[in-house]
C-alpha cells in the first residue's frame, strides 16, 4: 500500500553550508516545504507569526532552476523587507510560479536569528519525483 | 580524499593528472594530513573547473580547500581570454569581495585589557551585525552610483576615513571600470540600508593581540611588533553582492548553451569573457568589489569612533585590506588572464608595482582569518607564488564539520563561556550563531598556513590571537 505523500522539510549537511529539502504531494507543495527549511536555516519557524502577506512570482525554463529562483526570491523578501516567513502557499505551472508568503519583520529579541542566507545555489539542486510526490532540495549559502 | 587518485608533485604539492574532459591539470597545495581530511568534493570540483574552456595551465586548489558550489572554496583558476575563456559567477560566489581588513592601533595588549569588557561592549553597539540590522547611511540612487563607482575612495570623500587608508587597499579602494549600471534594481535596493553593517556567518570583527612573529625583517616592514593590538574585520559586499551573484548565476547557465559551454555542474555558470553576459558581469562584480571596499571603509570609521571614545590614545592606521572572493584582471606569463579566486587570497611576491610602496619590498600582505576564538595570521606574497598559482593563498581555516553538525554538538553559551575562560570576549546577537561558528568546526588554521607557508604559497609572518570578537 503506497503512503500518502507527506509535506515536510529537513536540512541536509553541506560542508561550509545547509542543504533544505522540501517533500510535498505537488510540485508547490514541496517548494513551500523547501522555503520553510531556509526560514528554519534563520530561526525556528514556530516562533515567527504568519500575519502580513507578500506575493511572489518568478519563472525559470525547467523546474530546478525555478526552485533556485523561487528561494532566491523569498531571500530577496526576507533581505529587504527585513521579515521572516513561516507559512507559504506555492502554485506552479510549467515554467511559471505564484506564490503567498506569511510572515512577521525581524524581531531579533524573539526570533534569535542565527545567520543569514546569502543566495539558494546549484550544488545538490534537484527536483523530482518522490514515491506518489515530490522532493525539491539545494544548498543554501549562509 | 584518496591519495591514490593523486600524484604528488612534492611534500605540499598534489597533481590530479588530465583525463576525459580536463582542459589542464588539477593542482592541490596541501600537506598530507590535509589533503587526506580533504572532502572528495574538492576533487571532483578542482577537475570540473579543469573542464572550463580558456583555462590557463591548472586548476588550483589551496590548503583550505573544502566543498563549495561550482568551484571549490579555495580555488583559483586563470582563464585567457584570446583562447575563448570564460568569466564565471560561481567562481567567484554570492559573497562578492568577501575580504579582510587588519588595522593598527599603536595600543599594546594591557592598554585593551584596562577596558576589554567596555570595549567589547561598545563596539558591539556601534558596529550593526547579525540578521535584519542596518546601517545608519541609507543611499539613494545617486549616492548608490557614486558608491558603486568610488568604492572606498567614495567613502572617504564622505568623510568615513582618510586619505592615506586608500593606499592600503586593493586597487586604491577603487575598483576601476565598474559599471553601476549592470548592477540590478533589486540589488541596489538590497543594499540601501546596509552600508556599514558586519553581516552574519563567519563574519566578525575582533581586537587580536600579535602572539608571535616568524619573520622578524617583514614583521618590521608591517609594523608588527609582539603584544601589539590590531583590529582585524571579515566581511563582504553585502546585499548588493549577493543579488548580483544570484542573477548572473541564473543568467550565465542560462546562456551557456547558447556558447556551446558544457557545464559538468550548473553551479559552474559562466559566459565568454568576450561576450554580452561576461561584460555586463564583470561591471556588476566590479561594482560590488566597491560595496565592499566602501563597507569595510564605513565599519573602520565605526570602530574608530568607539576607540577614539574608550582609549583615546589609540591611533588606527591601516596595514591592509585584501579581498579572498574575486575575478581580476592580472598579468601572468606576460599576458592579462582572468584570475578567480573563491575563497582565496591574492598574494603578489615582493617588487610587484600593484602593491603600496611601503610594503612592496615585503610583498603584500596576506591577511588569513581564523576560527572565531584560535587564531588568525598574516603572510606575505612570495616571489615562488607567481609560478605556483598566480600568487595565491588561503584564505582562512576553512570549515571542516557543518553547521548542522556544530549545532548538534555544541551550545552556543558553552562556547561563549570557554572563550570567555580563555581571555576571549565574544559577543553576538545570536547563541545559535555562535554555534555554529564554534572554533572546532574549523579547520586547524595554523595546519593550513604552515602548508601555504611550506608550499612556498605565501610566507608566514605574524600570529594574532582575538581578545574580543564581535560576531555577525
Amino acid at each position: 500500500m503506497a503512503l500518502e505523500p507527506v509535506a515536510a522539510w529537513e536540512h541536509y549537511a553541506h560542508e561550509a553550508d545547509v542543504g533544505v529539502r522540501g517533500f510535498g504531494a505537488t510540485k508547490g507543495e514541496a517548494f513551500e516545504q523547501a522555503a520553510l527549511a531556509m526560514t528554519a536555516v534563520v530561526a525556528d519557524p514556530a516562533v515567527v507569526a504568519p500575519r502580513e502577506r507578500v506575493t511572489i512570482r518568478c519563472e525559470a525554463p525547467d523546474d530546478e532552476l525555478l526552485l533556485a529562483e523561487w528561494l532566491n526570491a523569498v531571500i530577496y523578501e526576507m533581505s529587504t523587507r527585513r521579515m521572516l516567513f513561516s507559512k507559504f502557499s506555492v502554485k506552479v505551472k510549467g515554467a511559471k510560479l505564484s506564490a503567498e508568503a506569511w510572515g512577521e519583520p525581524v524581531d531579533a529579541e524573539r526570533h534569535r536569528p542565527a545567520v543569514e542566507v546569502k543566495g539558494a545555489t546549484y550544488t545538490t539542486l534537484r527536483v523530482a519525483r518522490h514515491g506518489d510526490g515530490w522532493l525539491a532540495q539545494t544548498v543554501v549559502d549562509v | 580524499m584518496d591519495l591514490s587518485r593523486l600524484r604528488r608533485i612534492d611534500e605540499n604539492q598534489w597533481e590530479i593528472p588530465m583525463r576525459e574532459a580536463m582542459r589542464v591539470p588539477a593542482v592541490i597545495y596541501a600537506s598530507e594530513a590535509l589533503i587526506r581530511d580533504m572532502d572528495h568534493k574538492v576533487y571532483e570540483q578542482a577537475v570540473n573547473v579543469a573542464t572550463l574552456p580558456g583555462i590557463v595551465k591548472a586548476s588550483y586548489a589551496m590548503p583550505d580547500a573544502h566543498w563549495g558550489y561550482g568551484f571549490p572554496i579555495g580555488g583559483v583558476a586563470a582563464f585567457d581570454p584570446e583562447a575563448g575563456g570564460v568569466i564565471s559567477a560561481g567562481g567567484v560566489g554570492f559573497d562578492i569581495s568577501c575580504g579582510v581588513r587588519c588595522l593598527h592601533t599603536g595600543l599594546k595588549r594591557p592598554d585593551i585589557m584596562k577596558v576589554q569588557r567596555d570595549l567589547a561592549h561598545e563596539l558591539s553597539r556601534s558596529v550593526p551585525a547579525g540578521v535584519g540590522s542596518t546601517g545608519a547611511i541609507h543611499l539613494e540612487e545617486a549616492e548608490m552610483e557614486a558608491m558603486l563607482a568610488g568604492g572606498a575612495r567614495w567613502a572617504v570623500e564622505r568623510g568615513w576615513g582618510l586619505p592615506a587608508d586608500l593606499e592600503r587597499i586593493e586597487e586604491q579602494g577603487q575598483m576601476k571600470h565598474a559599471q553601476p549600471g549592470c548592477a540590478s534594481q533589486q540589488a541596489k535596493k538590497r543594499q540601501r540600508d546596509e552600508m556599514g553593517t558586519l553581516g552574519s556567518g563567519n563574519h566578525y570583527l575582533e581586537v587580536q593581540e600579535v602572539t608571535a612573529l616568524f619573520d622578524a625583517r617583514i614583521a618590521a616592514a608591517y609594523g608588527l611588533a609582539q603584544g601589539d593590538i590590531a583590529v582585524m574585520i571579515h566581511c563582504g559586499s553585502r546585499g548588493l553582492g549577493h543579488q548580483i551573484g544570484t542573477e548572473y548565476l541564473k543568467s550565465m547557465a542560462i546562456s551557456a548553451v547558447h556558447y556551446g559551454i558544457r557545464l559538468p555542474d550548473r553551479e559552474l555558470a559562466c559566459a565568454p569573457i568576450n561576450s554580452d553576459v561576461g561584460r555586463d558581469y564583470l561591471g556588476a562584480m566590479r561594482a560590488a568589489i566597491n560595496c565592499a571596499f566602501a563597507n569595510r571603509q564605513i565599519l573602520t570609521h565605526l570602530v574608530r569612533k568607539v576607540f577614539r571614545r574608550m582609549v583615546p590614545q589609540a591611533d588606527l592606521r591601516l596595514l591592509y585590506d585584501v579581498s579572498h572572493n574575486t575575478c581580476k584582471v592580472e598579468v601572468h606569463q606576460e599576458r592579462p588572464l582572468y584570475v578567480h579566486r573563491k575563497g582565496a587570497t591574492r598574494a603578489f611576491g615582493p617588487g610587484h608595482p600593484d602593491i603600496p610602496a611601503a610594503l612592496r619590498e615585503a610583498g603584500q600582505p596576506v591577511l588569513i582569518g581564523g576560527s572565531m576564538g584560535t587564531g588568525s595570521y598574516i603572510l606575505a606574497g612570495t616571489r615562488k607564488s607567481e609560478a605556483l598559482a598566480f600568487s595565491s593563498a588561503c584564505h582562512g581555516a576553512g570549515r571542516a564539520m557543518s553547521r548542522h553538525q556544530a549545532l548538534k554538538t555544541w551550545r552556543g553559551r558553552e562556547v561563549v563561556d570557554d572563550l570567555a575562560a580563555r581571555g576571549v570576549i565574544v559577543k553576538s546577537p545570536s547563541m545559535r550563531g555562535v554555534a555554529e561558528e564554534a572554533p572546532e568546526a574549523y579547520k586547524d588554521v595554523t595546519a593550513v598556513v604552515d602548508a601555504a607557508d611550506a608550499a612556498g604559497l605565501a610566507r608566514k609572518v605574524a600570529r594574532l590571537e582575538p581578545l574580543i570578537c564581535i560576531k555577525g
